[in-house]
């Protein structure tokens, strides 16, 4: 069977299990179609909300990032857990307590404020297409590499699997067919990593095998990775090399934004309890570390199997040569990834070798050039992304392997672009119609409204996906910066502090737009290309570069909250007792409808 | 809420005060955990930690990559129980 069928074969069977599970669970009552009738166990409820929340980006993106960088991008590892105990801590029992369905109700109720209700409706609908933009995007790279079909092909049979078990299942759909997408996700990126973890160091744990001894070289694995990076001129995998102050902010809006992203939060809305929603966070933690304790290693790991497959005798000897790359079945992924125009290599000098070297550095061009491979790196083209879903094929693994890792990269991309649209439709149908425009609306009416705003968004991430305006991770970058800087902060305030409606609304709107603008200012308005006055290599602010601006958002908006609302009038006596009450678990019933 | 306080907490002195006090103390305890072992020993106090050899590296390595997402879990599932049993010290749990 040739690796087309079987990675067909994978895919296909995958989706066939979400769909089914679909309509299996399809929703019946407005309540049901956005928090499952509260029905959920916890356990149930981290294991979807992990699947939710683990995207493209975790999958597919990720590793790489960590793998060509090294130490300096563990931003993303602290960044996307650390968010869970910001969540646990001061968000996820409190807005279960308030026992509404949305994240906007809350802030509309607790600043008793249509305004602050509008306001925080555009902030999640923002971050949120933003975000199904780029999951959009990556659906159709991840389709047209895996099903050798084009990314637009790809991209448009995404988008009718979604729209078929995010519009006809809503919440509980979406929650039972997430558990199964993250057993699939989960599965196919830790089954490689054993592997290449057994291969390389004999530990089948790749947490550990990271920190343990290569079976070759017999000295530990990053001693042997920072050795091999450094005779060739790269940066050392260990060292710390980039801006501190900068590694610090962006770790930090990273958390924020993990725990103002609404369709993360939504999830702890559908616990049974106050009690049960401390747990969730605790439990969604527990399936994410599952992932983020295996991504550096296979970051670690595959930065040295690529290197070797181009230096086979080690870097103090010969380069690979052209022939091989060519004729050996070990060097086939070369060719196959090369079709998608994200890997490319080229002889330069004519030797008949391709040198993998850094050419920025003057020290490894000298030795280049004393040993005849010319001055120049002839590894031309290695897509940081490509790293993950290349890696079983660079480790030589079976083809089921393969094929088990385009599901999990799909199962990623699909399961958060559903959650993120559920998101989309309650903000729209619930919020927007039924809060603000319509309030008499009936429950039939809201339902179709919110299937009619799914169908929307799909369409409109859809259309945005096909043309890219040439941003992936800037998409990502914009709404983690988003929720760090404007809803983040008016929850939390509107927890713990006695901030009122006309401080919320400002610093809502300071966050948002002080953030809008800096990323606007770095990568172009509305990420129209040649439109940016600066970039992220000399950003406007001494060293803050505009994905990390999130958390500079975040204090703007406090500083503007606190301030606005010492000048004005303080919360009336109802809105005290409503956050006396959100404080206190006790009386935590069924959630409240209208 | 005062007035829905148990009746056995209230004579132990329990108030619904005192409940988010005790929270609100606990909370800043688990976040400067979560500080120093994330933004401290991963990123800032890392030169500091160099001298801890882990695995071929040093501990501050080992903290950003995998130690700080171990602290994490650790921190959410101490203030579940923590939280759960303040609840029925003070009376305020769900039952």
């Amino acid at each position: 069977m040739d690796q087309f069928t079987i990675n067909l074969l994978f895919v296909g069977a995958s989706f066939a299990l979400y769909i089914g599970i679909a309509i299996w669970a399809r929703a019946g009552s407005t309540s049901e179609f956005y928090a499952a009738g509260r029905g959920v166990h916890p356990v149930t409820n981290g294991m979807a909300t992990a699947a939710d929340w683990m995207s493209a980006a975790s999958f597919i993106s990720m590793a790489g990032l960590i793998a060509f960088t090294g130490y300096d991008n563990s931003t993303f590892l602290m960044g996307w857990t650390g968010g869970y105990v910001l969540l646990a801590l001061l968000l996820a029992p409190y807005l279960r307590k308030f026992g509404k369905y949305t994240v906007s109700e809350f802030i509309g109720d607790r600043f008793y404020s249509p305004t602050a209700r509008l306001v925080a409706v555009i902030c999640l609908i923002i971050a949120s297409v933003t975000y199904v933009i780029g999951q959009m995007t990556g659906v159709g790279v991840a389709f047209g590499r895996f099903l050798e079909v084009s990314s637009t092909t790809g991209l448009l049979i995404g988008a009718v699997i979604v729209f078929a078990y995010a519009v006809f299942g809503g919440m509980k759909g979406v929650t039972y067919t997430q558990v199964a997408q993250y057993v699939v996700l989960i599965t196919a990126y830790t089954i490689p990593a054993v592997f290449i973890s057994l291969q390389l160091t004999g530990n089948p744990i790749p947490g550990l095998g990271l920190f343990g001894d290569h079976t070759t070289s017999g000295e530990p694995l990053l001693v042997t990775l920072d050795a091999l990076l450094r005779d060739l001129g790269f940066n050392e995998y260990t060292t710390h090399n980039g801006d501190t102050f900068n590694m610090v902010l962006f770790t930090l809006s990273l958390m924020i934004g993990t725990a103002g992203l609404p369709h993360v939060i939504m999830r702890f809305f559908t616990v049974p309890k106050v009690s049960d929603a401390r747990w969730s966070a605790g439990w969604a933690l527990v399936f994410i570390a599952l992932l983020y304790l295996t991504a550096p290693a296979v970051g670690a790991m595959a930065r040295l199997n690529i290197t070797d497959m181009f230096w086979p005798n080690g870097a103090n000897s010969e380069p690979v040569s052209l022939e091989r790359i060519e004729t050996d079945p070990r060097y086939d992924w070369m060719a196959t990834w090369q079709k998608t125009g994200l890997l490319g290599w080229e002889d330069k000098n004519g030797d008949g070798r391709i040198a993998y070297f850094n050419d920025k550095n003057p020290e490894a061009v000298a030795k280049a050039q004393a040993a005849g491979w010319g001055d120049a790196n002839e590894l031309t083209k290695f897509n940081n992304d490509i790293l993950v879903l290349a890696n079983p094929e660079i480790a030589n693994l079976p083809g089921w392997v393969i094929g088990l890792v385009a599901a999990g990269g799909l199962a990623a991309a699909l399961s958060t672009a559903a959650g993120l649209l559920l998101a989309i439709s309650s903000a729209v149908s619930h919020d927007l119609l039924k809060g603000q425009l319509t309030p008499n609306m009936s429950e039939k009416n809201e339902l179709l409204s919110a299937r009619i705003a799914m169908a929307v968004s799909i369409a409109v991430a859809t259309y945005l996906g096909l043309n890219p305006p040439g941003f992936a991770a800037q998409t990502v970058a914009l709404a983690f910066g988003l929720a760090a800087a404007s809803i983040f902060p008016a929850l939390m305030m509107g927890i713990f502090t006695k901030v009122n409606n006309k401080g919320a609304v400002a610093g809502m709107l300071a966050g948002l737009i002080t953030t809008l603008v800096y990323i606007f200012l770095h990568k172009g308005w509305l990420f129209i290309p040649d439109t940016n006055s600066f970039t992220d290599a000399d950003p406007l602010l001494g060293t803050i570069k505009s994905t990390s601006f999130g958390a500079v958002g975040a204090m703007i908006n406090f500083a503007v909250a606190f301030t606005v609302s010492k000048m004005t009038a303080p919360i009336p006596r109802e809105i005290e007792e409503l956050v006396e009450s959100v404080r206190i678990p006790r009386g935590a019933g069924a959630a409240q409808d209208h | 809420m005062t007035d829905h306080t148990s009746q056995s907490a209230q004579a132990a002195g329990k108030s619904d005060a005192g409940y988010w006090a005790a929270n609100v103390r606990i909370i800043l305890v688990s976040l400067v955990i979560w500080a120093i072992c994330s933004f401290g020993f991963g990123i800032l106090l890392r030169p500091m930690l160099s001298g801890i050899s882990v695995g071929g590296t040093d501990l501050g390595f080992w903290f950003a990559q995998q130690g700080s997402i171990l602290v994490f879990l650790a921190l959410i599932f101490f203030y579940a129980w923590r939280m759960n049993k303040l609840d029925k010290e003070y009376g305020v749990d769900e039952e």
